[in-house]
């Protein structure tokens, strides 16, 4: 396969992935600030400045806006075009992408990807937006379902298609460690304690946004609490959203793409990834939270960009 | 005979004393026709409506559009796209294949000939100086053998009918000749909005372009490769025809590649690809001469490979078309192409050209300068639409400037009679207009010719127009041909 075109494949997933955690986001956001005005009027810069800090838009959005209030950071973070990571700029750098390599992904993929690009342009997109954010964003998130159905059923499972699943699981492995850092950047008020009821609203949030809910629930029955999400949204092996879950699908699809066997590594991407693994398979809730969540999400984040940087330069380094 | 009884749509058409693909001077429905009539006359306007939006909408989903900038923003927009068939009858079509492979088989002689011994120049049939002015002769190519001696592996032939209804070649274009993807796509798009319609006629099918495609493709290998390795070459995504570009290359299963993708080591083409180098024996290129090679042609061309030409020379790749074949498609070239047919073949032309003047011969000039503003005038070397005046329609201003051109650059400019195109029923607006239609056909040549049945036809859209270039606001619609035990409907 084209160096370039196992780079873009790589990066049309990421950028399908990358948009569609944003979408999850400002779902689950738009949804708790709903609660939270029902409880206590909050400023809306408390409210959504975490949004922002997740997604490491800050500057960007003040250098525009200056203050913050719901509904620009909605509109900022989903059709903004100056935003590289708006929803509308990562469904078009996927387009771009996906269009370069369009004999190598099937019709049906450039197809609802296509639909998708053009309907987010369209009056009847901004007229969705107004009537219901949740709804428009709960849509989005099933456009993006559909893309990744479409993808599994219609493409042959071959090196194109292993690009995309790295690129995939990859971007997946990090926005659900950004979205277990949104807790770390939203402040409890004054007056709630840990393990309170806001604080427990707060964490279904970050369970919901990685439609993790009902799994959790089914394990964890009617307990809440940070030490279990965060456990559960990193360490369970089989939860599709899981970070150690992604991790393994990610060093899966690798060791795909150059045939070496699992357990070793015949490149830097791979045996990266292959330490990520293992380091995800062997620790536990405990020696994290030691580390301290925060600290730990960081770290888990930078070294899922080098992996990143590996297989660029493993397998594309002619561009 | 169904005059008395036209309804709907063609209850008002007029074909304006034009010669009409639908309808005869006395507004008699052509038999081959008939059928289709029939069934239009049965839609009402919302339905018929509805079919076209079907039809549009598919389009744009599949992202089939070019891009129209204005300001910052490019929009996407789909080529037109009518919905009433252009049918041409079996018998028509055999004259037209049989004319149209005479016509390529002589131009790749006349091409062979050229890069060679040059005998049709020294037999006085054509003039050396007009060969050695064609824009896109490359002298540097004399005495370089090419595979099986093809230089056009493929070749769009611009056919046009006058007021008799009698087929005439307008121009060649072996250089990349574009438009077979809405060919293919304009296919589908009605099996998808009138598949009845299919079921009523016996339409020849046309899908097999692209394997005819890769067959050729194949075979011109060098080194009578049986296994080669075949690329499709395009300068990018913002290319105008990158949908095309794609959509091929999807259908022959092969690479679709940009320069930066290809490199050259020892005068061998290599791709880049995860798995390391890669030989590529065969470039399907859809970039220019000029920007293939920036060692070579333009020094500043980011689209081209540099080392391509050489390994091209080395007889390590081939390259289709070849290079150097814009000779034969210059107007002036053009002229001579019923004398090349019977220089080589010692045929008659089965299609004839369209009666040309040629300015770089005096008394054609003086005529072509008396007669400006009945003419029409042509650029030698420009295509899409281009570098033309059609002289009643033309500004004083414009025939004046056409004239300062024409004396300072004679070999520059043709002219040729006004044409008025054959018409056909487009819909518009709930009613149907005739409008001015040509038709490109797709001819390969390689092991065998083969031409797809039909061919794209092209429609000036707007009112009175000749012009049927997508570039200047043409549009398209399915080309149907009967197949032969059809015969009589």
């Amino acid at each position: 396969m084209l160096s370039r075109v196992a780079d873009s494949c790589f990066w049309l997933s990421r950028y399908i992935e990358r948009a569609e955690s944003c979408a999850r986001i400002l779902d689950v956001n738009t949804q708790l600030v709903l609660d939270s005005e029902m409880q206590n009027g909050n400023a809306d810069s408390d409210l959504w400045m975490p949004v922002l800090s997740t997604l490491e838009e800050q500057e960007l959005f003040q250098s525009q806006h200056g203050n913050l209030n719901g509904d620009d950071v909605m509109e900022f973070m989903t059709f903004e075009k100056a935003n590289s990571n708006s929803i509308l700029s990562s469904v078009t750098l996927a387009r771009e992408n996906a269009r370069t390599v369009r004999e190598q992904i099937s019709s049906e993929m450039w197809e609802q990807l296509n639909r998708l690009y053009l309907h987010l342009q369209s009056p009847a997109a901004r007229a969705a937006f107004r009537e219901s954010p949740i709804g428009f964003y709960r849509n989005m998130v099933d456009s993006f379902h559909s893309f990744q159905g479409i993808t599994d059923a219609t493409m042959t499972h071959g090196e194109g298609w292993q690009f995309l699943q790295a690129g995939k699981y990859l971007e997946r492995a990090d926005s659900t460690s950004r979205v277990l850092d949104f807790k770390y950047h939203v402040l409890l008020p004054s007056g709630e304690r840990v393990g309170g009821d806001l604080d427990i609203t707060q964490w279904m949030a970050v369970l919901r946004s990685c439609s993790a809910m009902e799994a959790y629930l089914k394990l964890f029955h009617d307990r809440i609490t940070s030490w279990e999400v965060a456990g559960f949204l990193i360490l369970h092996n089989n939860f599709p959203r899981s970070i150690r879950f992604c991790v393994g699908e990610l060093d899966q699809a690798l060791h795909s793409i150059s045939g070496s066997g699992r357990g070793h590594f015949s490149n830097e991407a791979e045996r990266l990834s292959g330490m990520l693994r293992s380091s995800l398979d062997f620790t536990t809730v405990d020696s994290i939270f030691q580390t301290g969540l925060h600290q730990y999400l960081d770290q888990t984040q930078t070294r899922i960009a080098e992996v990143s940087r590996a297989l660029a330069e493993t397998y594309c380094r002619w561009l | 005979m169904l005059r008395g009884r036209m309804k709907g749509f063609f209850g008002k058409y007029e074909t304006e004393g034009f010669f009409d693909e639908m309808f005869d001077a006395d507004g008699n429905v052509r038999t081959h026709y008939a059928k289709i009539l029939q069934r239009f006359a049965e839609m009402d306007r919302a339905s018929f409506e509805s079919k076209r939006t079907l039809a549009e909408k598919t389009y744009l989903n599949q992202g089939i559009t070019f891009t129209v900038y204005s300001g910052d923003e490019g929009t996407e927009r789909i080529m037109p796209f009518d919905l009433v068939p252009r049918i041409i009858p079996a018998q028509e079509w055999q004259h037209l294949e049989r004319g149209l492979e005479q016509r390529l088989r002589a131009l790749n002689l006349f091409l062979h000939d050229i890069y060679h011994d040059q005998r049709i120049v020294k037999e006085g049939v054509v003039p050396m100086e007009i060969v050695r002015t064609a824009k896109h002769y490359r002298p540097e190519l004399v005495g370089f053998d090419v595979p099986h001696d093809i230089y056009i592996h493929i070749c769009g032939s611009d056919l046009i009918r006058g007021d008799d209804g009698n087929y005439m070649v307008l121009e060649d274009n072996g250089r990349c000749p574009s438009g077979v993807s809405y060919l293919l796509e304009n296919r589908q798009a009605m099996k998808r909005v009138f598949p009845q319609l299919f079921s009523r006629h016996a339409v020849r099918p046309v899908d097999i372009y692209p394997q005819a495609l890769l067959e050729v493709l194949r075979y011109v290998a060098p080194h009578e490769n049986a296994d080669p390795t075949v690329v499709l070459l395009t300068p990018g995504i913002y290319n105008s025809a990158y949908f095309e570009h794609s959509f091929l290359a999807r259908s022959m299963g092969i690479e679709i590649v940009v320069s930066q993708d290809l490199v050259v080591n020892d005068s061998c083409v290599y791709m880049k690809t995860t798995k390391g180098l890669q030989k590529v024996d065969v470039i399907y290129r859809r970039i220019d001469d000029d920007f293939l090679d920036p060692t070579v042609f333009r020094k500043d061309s980011v689209l081209g490979v540099p080392g391509l030409v050489n390994a091209y020379r080395e007889g390590n790749v081939n390259l289709c078309n070849a290079l150097g074949t814009g000779v034969a498609d210059d107007k002036v070239t053009y002229y001579y192409v019923p004398a090349m047919i019977k220089f080589y073949l010692g045929e008659d032309p089965i299609l004839p050209n369209v009666e040309t003047f040629l300015s770089a011969v005096d008394s054609d000039r003086k005529f072509i300068l008396d007669n400006l503003k009945n003419l029409v005038v042509k650029a030698a070397n420009e295509s899409g639409g281009y570098g033309m005046m059609i002289g009643p329609k033309a500004t004083r201003e414009e025939i004046e400037k056409f004239r300062a051109a024409i004396i300072a650059d004679p070999r520059g400019y043709i002219a040729q009679p006004v044409i008025s195109l054959s018409r056909s029923p487009c819909y518009f607006d709930g009613k149907l207009e005739g409008r001015h239609i040509d038709l490109r056909p797709y001819i390969l040549m390689g092991e065998k010719t083969t031409i797809v049945p039909g061919g794209l036809t092209r429609v000036a859209m707007r009112k009175g127009s000749l012009v049927v270039n997508s570039s200047q606001g043409g549009g398209s619609k399915d080309t149907w041909v009967l197949d032969e035990t059809e015969g009589k409907c």
